[in-house]
Protein backbone atom coordinates (compact mmCIF):
# COMPACT_ATOMS: atom_id res chain seq x y z
CA UNK A 1 0.00 0.00 0.00
CA UNK A 2 2.64 2.41 0.84
CA UNK A 3 4.85 1.87 -1.89
CA UNK A 4 1.73 2.72 -4.16
CA UNK A 5 0.49 6.05 -2.65
CA UNK A 6 4.44 7.01 -2.61
CA UNK A 7 4.30 6.62 -6.38
CA UNK A 8 1.37 8.15 -7.03
CA UNK A 9 2.36 11.56 -6.69
CA UNK A 10 5.41 10.49 -9.21
CA UNK A 11 2.56 9.50 -12.05
CA UNK A 12 0.13 12.82 -11.54
CA UNK A 13 4.01 15.20 -12.37
CA UNK A 14 3.96 12.90 -15.52
CA UNK A 15 0.76 13.89 -16.86
CA UNK A 16 0.80 17.62 -15.68
CA UNK A 17 -1.87 19.85 -17.85
CA UNK A 18 -0.26 21.07 -20.77
CA UNK A 19 -0.66 24.69 -19.95
CA UNK A 20 -0.62 24.25 -16.12
CA UNK A 21 -0.65 27.35 -14.04
CA UNK A 22 2.92 26.73 -13.31
CA UNK A 23 3.98 26.04 -16.96
CA UNK A 24 1.88 29.48 -17.85
CA UNK A 25 4.36 31.22 -15.35
CA UNK A 26 6.74 30.21 -16.87
CA UNK A 27 5.27 31.67 -20.03
CA UNK A 28 3.92 35.13 -18.54
CA UNK A 29 7.15 36.14 -16.11
CA UNK A 30 9.20 37.07 -18.82
CA UNK A 31 6.72 38.99 -20.41
CA UNK A 32 6.50 41.32 -17.83
CA UNK A 33 7.52 40.92 -14.14
CA UNK A 34 10.83 39.10 -15.36
CA UNK A 35 11.55 40.98 -18.59
CA UNK A 36 15.06 40.27 -19.77
CA UNK A 37 15.10 43.68 -21.51
CA UNK A 38 13.02 46.42 -18.77
CA UNK A 39 13.62 44.02 -15.60
CA UNK A 40 17.18 42.21 -16.14
CA UNK A 41 18.66 44.74 -18.49
CA UNK A 42 19.59 42.03 -21.31
CA UNK A 43 20.40 42.01 -24.75
CA UNK A 44 20.13 46.03 -24.86
CA UNK A 45 22.78 46.50 -27.69
CA UNK A 46 20.10 45.11 -30.32
CA UNK A 47 17.35 46.47 -28.88
CA UNK A 48 18.98 49.95 -29.88
CA UNK A 49 20.56 48.85 -33.02
CA UNK A 50 17.61 47.17 -35.14
CA UNK A 51 14.99 49.32 -33.93
CA UNK A 52 14.75 52.09 -36.55
CA UNK A 53 12.15 50.55 -38.29
CA UNK A 54 9.76 48.38 -37.64
CA UNK A 55 10.15 45.44 -40.73
CA UNK A 56 13.59 44.77 -39.65
CA UNK A 57 12.29 44.45 -35.89
CA UNK A 58 10.08 42.39 -36.63
CA UNK A 59 12.71 40.07 -38.23
CA UNK A 60 14.65 40.31 -35.47
CA UNK A 61 12.18 39.77 -32.93
CA UNK A 62 10.96 36.32 -35.12
CA UNK A 63 15.06 35.24 -35.74
CA UNK A 64 15.65 35.73 -31.58
CA UNK A 65 12.59 34.08 -30.43
CA UNK A 66 13.58 30.78 -32.99
CA UNK A 67 17.02 30.71 -31.43
CA UNK A 68 16.05 30.82 -28.18
CA UNK A 69 13.29 28.57 -27.98
CA UNK A 70 15.32 26.02 -30.43
CA UNK A 71 18.29 26.45 -28.10
CA UNK A 72 16.58 25.84 -24.99
CA UNK A 73 14.82 22.72 -26.61
CA UNK A 74 18.41 21.17 -28.29
CA UNK A 75 20.36 22.02 -24.83
CA UNK A 76 17.35 20.40 -22.40
CA UNK A 77 17.12 17.40 -24.58
CA UNK A 78 20.80 16.67 -24.25
CA UNK A 79 21.40 18.88 -20.68
CA UNK A 80 22.62 15.29 -19.37
CA UNK A 81 24.90 14.21 -21.31
CA UNK A 82 26.59 17.69 -21.57
CA UNK A 83 29.79 17.05 -19.74
CA UNK A 84 29.56 20.26 -17.00
CA UNK A 85 33.18 21.15 -18.00
CA UNK A 86 32.46 22.21 -21.56
CA UNK A 87 28.97 23.44 -21.45
CA UNK A 88 29.65 26.73 -22.36
CA UNK A 89 31.08 25.77 -25.25
CA UNK A 90 28.39 23.50 -26.22
CA UNK A 91 25.72 25.88 -25.47
CA UNK A 92 27.78 28.49 -27.66
CA UNK A 93 28.11 25.97 -30.53
CA UNK A 94 24.49 25.49 -30.87
CA UNK A 95 23.12 29.24 -30.45
CA UNK A 96 25.70 29.80 -33.04
CA UNK A 97 24.82 26.73 -35.56
CA UNK A 98 20.83 28.15 -35.14
CA UNK A 99 21.76 32.01 -35.84
CA UNK A 100 24.17 30.74 -39.06
CA UNK A 101 20.93 28.35 -40.11
CA UNK A 102 18.88 32.02 -39.83
CA UNK A 103 21.17 34.13 -41.59
CA UNK A 104 21.50 31.56 -44.07
CA UNK A 105 17.78 31.66 -45.03
CA UNK A 106 17.37 35.23 -44.67
CA UNK A 107 20.45 35.73 -46.89
CA UNK A 108 18.68 33.03 -49.67
CA UNK A 109 15.15 34.05 -49.38
CA UNK A 110 14.81 37.98 -48.18
CA UNK A 111 18.04 39.23 -49.12
CA UNK A 112 16.64 42.98 -48.64
CA UNK A 113 16.48 42.31 -45.18
CA UNK A 114 20.17 40.51 -44.98
CA UNK A 115 21.58 43.78 -46.29
CA UNK A 116 19.82 45.77 -43.44
CA UNK A 117 20.16 43.17 -40.36
CA UNK A 118 23.08 41.91 -41.55
CA UNK A 119 25.71 41.99 -38.50
CA UNK A 120 23.05 41.92 -35.96
CA UNK A 121 21.91 38.56 -36.86
CA UNK A 122 25.14 37.23 -36.57
CA UNK A 123 25.25 39.25 -32.91
CA UNK A 124 22.69 37.22 -31.40
CA UNK A 125 25.14 34.35 -30.84
CA UNK A 126 26.54 36.85 -28.25
CA UNK A 127 22.80 37.73 -26.94
CA UNK A 128 23.17 37.34 -23.62
CA UNK A 129 19.24 36.83 -22.89
CA UNK A 130 19.64 33.76 -25.30
CA UNK A 131 22.85 32.61 -23.08
CA UNK A 132 21.23 33.45 -19.62
CA UNK A 133 18.33 31.07 -20.60
CA UNK A 134 20.44 27.91 -21.22
CA UNK A 135 22.75 28.50 -18.56
CA UNK A 136 20.06 29.09 -16.25
CA UNK A 137 16.74 27.34 -16.77
CA UNK A 138 17.64 24.58 -20.11
CA UNK A 139 20.37 22.95 -18.33
CA UNK A 140 18.35 22.06 -15.20
CA UNK A 141 14.72 21.53 -16.41
CA UNK A 142 12.44 19.40 -18.95
CA UNK A 143 12.50 19.71 -22.75
CA UNK A 144 8.67 21.30 -22.75
CA UNK A 145 9.45 23.57 -19.82
CA UNK A 146 12.14 24.33 -21.84
CA UNK A 147 10.37 25.28 -24.99
CA UNK A 148 8.04 27.27 -22.81
CA UNK A 149 10.65 28.82 -21.51
CA UNK A 150 12.15 30.09 -24.62
CA UNK A 151 8.87 31.45 -25.91
CA UNK A 152 8.51 33.46 -22.85
CA UNK A 153 11.68 35.34 -22.87
CA UNK A 154 11.83 35.42 -26.80
CA UNK A 155 8.19 37.34 -26.93
CA UNK A 156 9.09 39.31 -23.54
CA UNK A 157 12.18 40.80 -26.29
CA UNK A 158 10.37 40.99 -28.47
CA UNK A 159 7.35 42.80 -27.70
CA UNK A 160 10.23 45.51 -26.10
CA UNK A 161 12.09 45.83 -29.27
CA UNK A 162 8.74 45.94 -31.50
CA UNK A 163 7.38 48.75 -28.92
CA UNK A 164 10.63 50.83 -29.32
CA UNK A 165 10.91 50.30 -32.83
CA UNK A 166 6.96 51.63 -33.09
CA UNK A 167 7.70 54.91 -31.61
CA UNK A 168 11.21 55.55 -33.14
CA UNK A 169 9.99 54.36 -36.63
CA UNK A 170 6.64 57.00 -36.07
CA UNK A 171 8.38 59.68 -34.74
CA UNK A 172 11.59 59.50 -36.60
CA UNK A 173 10.27 58.35 -40.12
CA UNK A 174 6.74 59.33 -39.96
CA UNK A 175 5.86 55.52 -40.55
CA UNK A 176 4.83 52.68 -39.50
CA UNK A 177 5.84 49.36 -41.26
CA UNK A 178 6.59 51.95 -43.73
CA UNK A 179 3.34 53.06 -44.10
CA UNK A 180 3.04 56.76 -43.74
CA UNK A 181 0.47 57.52 -41.15
CA UNK A 182 1.08 61.15 -41.03
CA UNK A 183 0.53 61.86 -44.44
CA UNK A 184 -2.50 59.32 -44.70
CA UNK A 185 -4.12 61.52 -42.62
CA UNK A 186 -3.76 64.59 -44.20
CA UNK A 187 -0.77 66.12 -41.63
CA UNK A 188 2.23 66.03 -44.57
CA UNK A 189 4.38 68.22 -42.71
CA UNK A 190 4.64 65.99 -40.19
CA UNK A 191 7.79 67.03 -38.43
CA UNK A 192 10.59 64.03 -38.07
CA UNK A 193 12.37 63.83 -35.10
CA UNK A 194 15.92 63.28 -35.84
CA UNK A 195 17.09 61.80 -32.19
CA UNK A 196 14.46 59.20 -32.71
CA UNK A 197 16.84 57.71 -36.17
CA UNK A 198 19.64 57.70 -33.73
CA UNK A 199 20.96 55.30 -30.79
CA UNK A 200 19.96 57.88 -28.32
CA UNK A 201 16.52 57.96 -29.56
CA UNK A 202 15.90 54.38 -28.41
CA UNK A 203 17.48 54.61 -24.83
CA UNK A 204 15.23 57.35 -24.09
CA UNK A 205 11.93 55.44 -25.95
CA UNK A 206 13.14 52.39 -23.45
CA UNK A 207 13.47 54.52 -20.52
CA UNK A 208 10.26 55.75 -20.41
CA UNK A 209 9.28 52.26 -21.12
CA UNK A 210 10.61 50.69 -17.86
CA UNK A 211 9.76 54.13 -16.50
CA UNK A 212 5.84 52.95 -16.95
CA UNK A 213 6.67 49.60 -16.23
CA UNK A 214 7.85 49.88 -13.23
CA UNK A 215 5.67 52.27 -11.82
CA UNK A 216 2.86 50.16 -12.72
CA UNK A 217 4.63 46.58 -11.48
CA UNK A 218 6.09 49.02 -8.53
CA UNK A 219 9.41 46.87 -8.87
CA UNK A 220 12.08 48.58 -7.13
CA UNK A 221 16.44 47.34 -7.89
CA UNK A 222 18.57 45.93 -4.76
CA UNK B 1 32.11 9.08 -16.08
CA UNK B 2 30.71 11.92 -17.64
CA UNK B 3 33.61 14.19 -16.22
CA UNK B 4 36.69 11.77 -17.69
CA UNK B 5 38.15 13.61 -20.17
CA UNK B 6 37.69 10.71 -23.02
CA UNK B 7 33.67 11.35 -22.21
CA UNK B 8 34.88 15.25 -22.98
CA UNK B 9 36.64 14.34 -25.88
CA UNK B 10 34.28 11.96 -27.47
CA UNK B 11 31.46 14.47 -26.97
CA UNK B 12 32.91 16.93 -28.62
CA UNK B 13 34.03 15.03 -31.48
CA UNK B 14 30.77 14.03 -31.88
CA UNK B 15 28.60 17.91 -31.54
CA UNK B 16 31.55 19.40 -33.85
CA UNK B 17 30.85 16.44 -36.59
CA UNK B 18 26.79 16.66 -36.10
CA UNK B 19 26.94 20.41 -36.25
CA UNK B 20 29.39 20.87 -39.04
CA UNK B 21 27.22 18.42 -40.85
CA UNK B 22 24.44 20.22 -40.60
CA UNK B 23 25.64 23.39 -41.46
CA UNK B 24 27.57 22.09 -44.16
CA UNK B 25 23.96 20.52 -45.33
CA UNK B 26 21.81 24.02 -44.94
CA UNK B 27 24.86 25.94 -47.01
CA UNK B 28 24.48 23.27 -49.98
CA UNK B 29 20.58 23.34 -50.09
CA UNK B 30 20.25 27.43 -49.50
CA UNK B 31 23.08 27.35 -51.93
CA UNK B 32 21.15 28.27 -55.08
CA UNK B 33 18.65 30.59 -53.72
CA UNK B 34 21.31 32.86 -52.31
CA UNK B 35 22.92 32.79 -55.78
CA UNK B 36 19.66 33.85 -57.17
CA UNK B 37 18.59 36.41 -54.54
CA UNK B 38 22.19 38.13 -54.74
CA UNK B 39 21.84 38.53 -58.21
CA UNK B 40 18.40 39.61 -58.48
CA UNK B 41 19.58 42.20 -55.85
CA UNK B 42 22.84 43.43 -58.08
CA UNK B 43 20.87 43.55 -61.49
CA UNK B 44 18.21 45.45 -59.58
CA UNK B 45 20.50 47.74 -58.19
CA UNK B 46 21.83 48.25 -62.19
CA UNK B 47 18.80 49.15 -63.95
CA UNK B 48 17.52 51.39 -60.77
CA UNK B 49 20.34 53.72 -61.99
CA UNK B 50 18.13 54.47 -65.21
CA UNK B 51 14.66 53.71 -64.11
CA UNK B 52 12.13 52.61 -61.51
CA UNK B 53 11.86 49.26 -60.00
CA UNK B 54 8.74 48.72 -58.13
CA UNK B 55 7.81 45.73 -55.93
CA UNK B 56 6.58 42.63 -57.92
CA UNK B 57 8.17 43.89 -61.76
CA UNK B 58 10.31 41.03 -63.50
CA UNK B 59 13.74 42.71 -62.99
CA UNK B 60 15.52 39.52 -64.26
CA UNK B 61 13.51 40.09 -67.79
CA UNK B 62 13.81 43.61 -67.85
CA UNK B 63 17.29 42.94 -67.28
CA UNK B 64 17.90 40.75 -70.02
CA UNK B 65 16.00 42.40 -72.50
CA UNK B 66 17.52 45.38 -71.98
CA UNK B 67 20.76 45.30 -70.21
CA UNK B 68 24.25 44.26 -72.52
CA UNK B 69 27.51 44.14 -70.45
CA UNK B 70 31.30 43.84 -71.44
CA UNK B 71 34.14 44.08 -69.24
CA UNK B 72 37.21 46.98 -70.26
CA UNK B 73 40.04 47.33 -68.78
CA UNK B 74 41.82 50.25 -67.88
CA UNK B 75 43.19 51.42 -71.38
CA UNK B 76 39.65 50.98 -72.37
CA UNK B 77 40.07 47.36 -74.71
CA UNK B 78 37.26 44.72 -74.04
CA UNK B 79 38.82 41.94 -72.42
CA UNK B 80 36.68 38.32 -72.04
CA UNK B 81 38.98 36.32 -70.30
CA UNK B 82 40.99 36.87 -66.76
CA UNK B 83 45.07 36.10 -66.09
CA UNK B 84 44.04 32.42 -65.87
CA UNK B 85 42.17 32.40 -69.02
CA UNK B 86 38.61 31.87 -67.11
CA UNK B 87 35.87 34.04 -69.08
CA UNK B 88 34.65 37.11 -67.24
CA UNK B 89 31.34 38.00 -66.77
CA UNK B 90 30.17 41.69 -66.06
CA UNK B 91 27.71 40.60 -63.67
CA UNK B 92 29.91 38.67 -62.13
CA UNK B 93 33.01 41.30 -61.33
CA UNK B 94 33.19 41.70 -57.72
CA UNK B 95 33.86 45.36 -57.41
CA UNK B 96 35.21 45.37 -54.05
CA UNK B 97 38.41 42.70 -54.79
CA UNK B 98 38.83 45.02 -58.19
CA UNK B 99 38.68 48.30 -55.81
CA UNK B 100 42.00 47.18 -53.79
CA UNK B 101 43.73 46.70 -56.99
CA UNK B 102 45.35 49.45 -58.20
CA UNK B 103 43.72 51.77 -60.78
CA UNK B 104 45.65 50.24 -64.39
CA UNK B 105 45.08 46.40 -62.88
CA UNK B 106 41.06 46.33 -62.02
CA UNK B 107 38.70 45.24 -64.13
CA UNK B 108 35.58 47.61 -65.60
CA UNK B 109 32.12 46.13 -65.96
CA UNK B 110 30.12 48.75 -68.23
CA UNK B 111 26.41 47.85 -68.58
CA UNK B 112 24.48 48.95 -71.40
CA UNK B 113 21.14 49.77 -71.22
CA UNK B 114 19.64 49.51 -74.84
CA UNK B 115 16.75 50.88 -76.32
CA UNK B 116 13.33 49.54 -76.39
CA UNK B 117 12.60 49.77 -79.46
CA UNK B 118 16.10 49.77 -80.81
CA UNK B 119 18.10 46.59 -78.90
CA UNK B 120 20.68 47.82 -80.78
CA UNK B 121 21.08 51.22 -79.92
CA UNK B 122 22.22 52.49 -76.59
CA UNK B 123 20.14 54.54 -74.64
CA UNK B 124 22.91 54.72 -71.19
CA UNK B 125 26.47 53.22 -70.16
CA UNK B 126 26.10 51.97 -66.56
CA UNK B 127 28.98 52.02 -64.95
CA UNK B 128 29.87 50.81 -60.87
CA UNK B 129 31.45 52.93 -58.65
CA UNK B 130 33.17 52.42 -55.22
CA UNK B 131 34.87 53.91 -52.18
CA UNK B 132 35.10 55.03 -48.89
CA UNK B 133 32.38 56.88 -47.09
CA UNK B 134 32.61 58.27 -43.42
CA UNK B 135 32.37 54.91 -41.55
CA UNK B 136 33.03 52.43 -44.18
CA UNK B 137 32.34 51.50 -47.89
CA UNK B 138 29.90 53.06 -50.07
CA UNK B 139 29.25 51.80 -53.49
CA UNK B 140 26.95 52.06 -56.55
CA UNK B 141 26.02 52.86 -59.89
CA UNK B 142 26.00 55.99 -62.09
CA UNK B 143 24.51 55.66 -65.41
CA UNK B 144 25.37 58.38 -68.30
CA UNK B 145 23.60 58.88 -71.78
CA UNK B 146 24.63 57.41 -75.04
CA UNK B 147 26.63 60.98 -75.32
CA UNK B 148 28.67 60.38 -72.46
CA UNK B 149 28.07 63.77 -71.01
CA UNK B 150 25.94 63.72 -68.13
CA UNK B 151 24.48 61.83 -65.64
CA UNK B 152 21.22 60.18 -66.49
CA UNK B 153 20.76 58.42 -62.65
CA UNK B 154 23.00 57.20 -59.66
CA UNK B 155 22.14 54.44 -56.92
CA UNK B 156 23.97 55.06 -53.78
CA UNK B 157 24.27 52.61 -50.71
CA UNK B 158 26.22 52.09 -48.02
CA UNK B 159 27.61 49.99 -45.44
CA UNK B 160 27.44 52.00 -42.11
CA UNK B 161 27.05 55.79 -42.55
CA UNK B 162 25.34 57.51 -40.14
CA UNK B 163 21.63 57.29 -40.42
CA UNK B 164 19.82 60.12 -40.80
CA UNK B 165 22.88 62.09 -42.11
CA UNK B 166 25.35 60.16 -44.14
CA UNK B 167 23.07 57.45 -44.58
CA UNK B 168 20.57 59.59 -46.80
CA UNK B 169 22.83 59.28 -49.60
CA UNK B 170 20.90 55.97 -50.47
CA UNK B 171 17.04 57.81 -50.59
CA UNK B 172 15.95 58.06 -54.15
CA UNK B 173 15.73 62.56 -52.82
CA UNK B 174 18.97 62.79 -52.80
CA UNK B 175 20.24 60.82 -56.07
CA UNK B 176 17.84 62.24 -57.47
CA UNK B 177 20.03 65.80 -57.09
CA UNK B 178 21.88 64.50 -59.88
CA UNK B 179 20.11 63.97 -62.60
CA UNK B 180 20.89 65.78 -66.04
CA UNK B 181 24.43 67.31 -64.25
CA UNK B 182 27.41 67.09 -66.35
CA UNK B 183 30.48 65.52 -66.00
CA UNK B 184 32.90 67.36 -68.15
CA UNK B 185 33.37 71.44 -68.60
CA UNK B 186 32.91 73.41 -71.81
CA UNK B 187 36.33 72.56 -72.54
CA UNK B 188 36.01 69.02 -72.59
CA UNK B 189 37.78 67.80 -69.33
CA UNK B 190 36.50 66.21 -67.15
CA UNK B 191 35.32 67.18 -63.60
CA UNK B 192 32.73 65.12 -62.47
CA UNK B 193 29.91 66.64 -60.46
CA UNK B 194 30.42 67.26 -56.42
CA UNK B 195 28.14 67.96 -53.34
CA UNK B 196 29.01 70.85 -51.96
CA UNK B 197 29.49 71.13 -48.17
CA UNK B 198 26.14 72.61 -46.65
CA UNK B 199 22.66 71.95 -47.32
CA UNK B 200 20.66 75.15 -49.00
CA UNK B 201 17.96 73.80 -51.19
CA UNK B 202 19.33 76.47 -54.34
CA UNK B 203 19.19 75.51 -57.63
CA UNK B 204 23.28 74.78 -58.64
CA UNK B 205 25.46 75.05 -62.01
CA UNK B 206 26.06 71.73 -63.76
CA UNK B 207 28.48 70.42 -62.14
CA UNK B 208 27.28 70.63 -58.49
CA UNK B 209 24.76 69.58 -56.19
CA UNK B 210 23.51 70.16 -52.99
CA UNK B 211 25.49 68.38 -50.04
CA UNK B 212 23.91 67.04 -47.13
CA UNK B 213 23.75 68.70 -43.95
CA UNK B 214 25.74 67.00 -41.11
CA UNK B 215 27.84 64.34 -43.79
CA UNK B 216 30.10 66.33 -45.05
CA UNK B 217 32.88 63.93 -45.16
CA UNK B 218 29.74 61.35 -46.49
CA UNK B 219 29.41 63.83 -49.59
CA UNK B 220 33.35 64.36 -49.89
CA UNK B 221 33.59 60.22 -49.97
CA UNK B 222 30.47 60.12 -52.95
CA UNK B 223 32.39 63.02 -54.89
CA UNK B 224 36.22 60.95 -54.74
CA UNK B 225 33.96 57.81 -55.54
CA UNK B 226 32.34 59.79 -58.72
CA UNK B 227 35.34 61.32 -59.80
CA UNK B 228 38.10 58.63 -59.64
CA UNK B 229 35.80 56.04 -61.28
CA UNK B 230 34.49 57.97 -64.28
CA UNK B 231 37.81 59.34 -64.63
CA UNK B 232 39.11 55.25 -64.95
CA UNK B 233 36.59 55.01 -67.61
CA UNK B 234 38.63 57.77 -69.46
CA UNK B 235 40.34 55.58 -71.88
CA UNK B 236 36.83 53.28 -73.00
CA UNK B 237 34.77 56.67 -73.39
CA UNK B 238 37.14 57.98 -75.92
CA UNK B 239 36.81 54.34 -78.12
CA UNK B 240 33.21 55.02 -78.18
CA UNK B 241 32.86 58.84 -78.64
CA UNK B 242 36.55 60.28 -79.86
CA UNK B 243 35.45 63.56 -79.98
CA UNK B 244 34.47 63.74 -76.20
CA UNK B 245 37.93 63.55 -73.70
CA UNK B 246 40.49 65.76 -74.20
Amino acid sequence: MSTETLEQPVVKKETEALLSKRRKKIISDPLNDDNPITIQVLGICSALAVTVKMEPTLIMSIAVVFVIVFANLIISLIRNLIPTRVRIIVQLAVIASLVTLVSEVLKAYNYEMYKVLGAFVGLIITNCIVMGRLEAFAMGNKPYDSLLDGLGSGFGYAWIILAVAFARELFGSGSVFDFKVFEAIGWETFPKNGLMVDSIGAFMVLGVIIWIQRTKTGYVEH
Amino acid sequence: MQQSNGYIIIFTVITTIIIGGALSFTSQVLGPAQKRSIELDTKSQILKAVMEIKEGDDVLGIYDQRIKSLVVDYNGNEITTNAKGAPIVAEEVNILKNYKKSAEDREYPVFMFMSESNPDEVESYILPIYGAGLWDKIWGFVALDKSLQSIQGVVFDHKGETPGLGARISDKEVQDRFKNKKIYDQGGSLVSVSMLKGEKGEPLGDHHVDGLSGATLTAKGVNDMLLRYLGSYQAYFKKINPDLVK
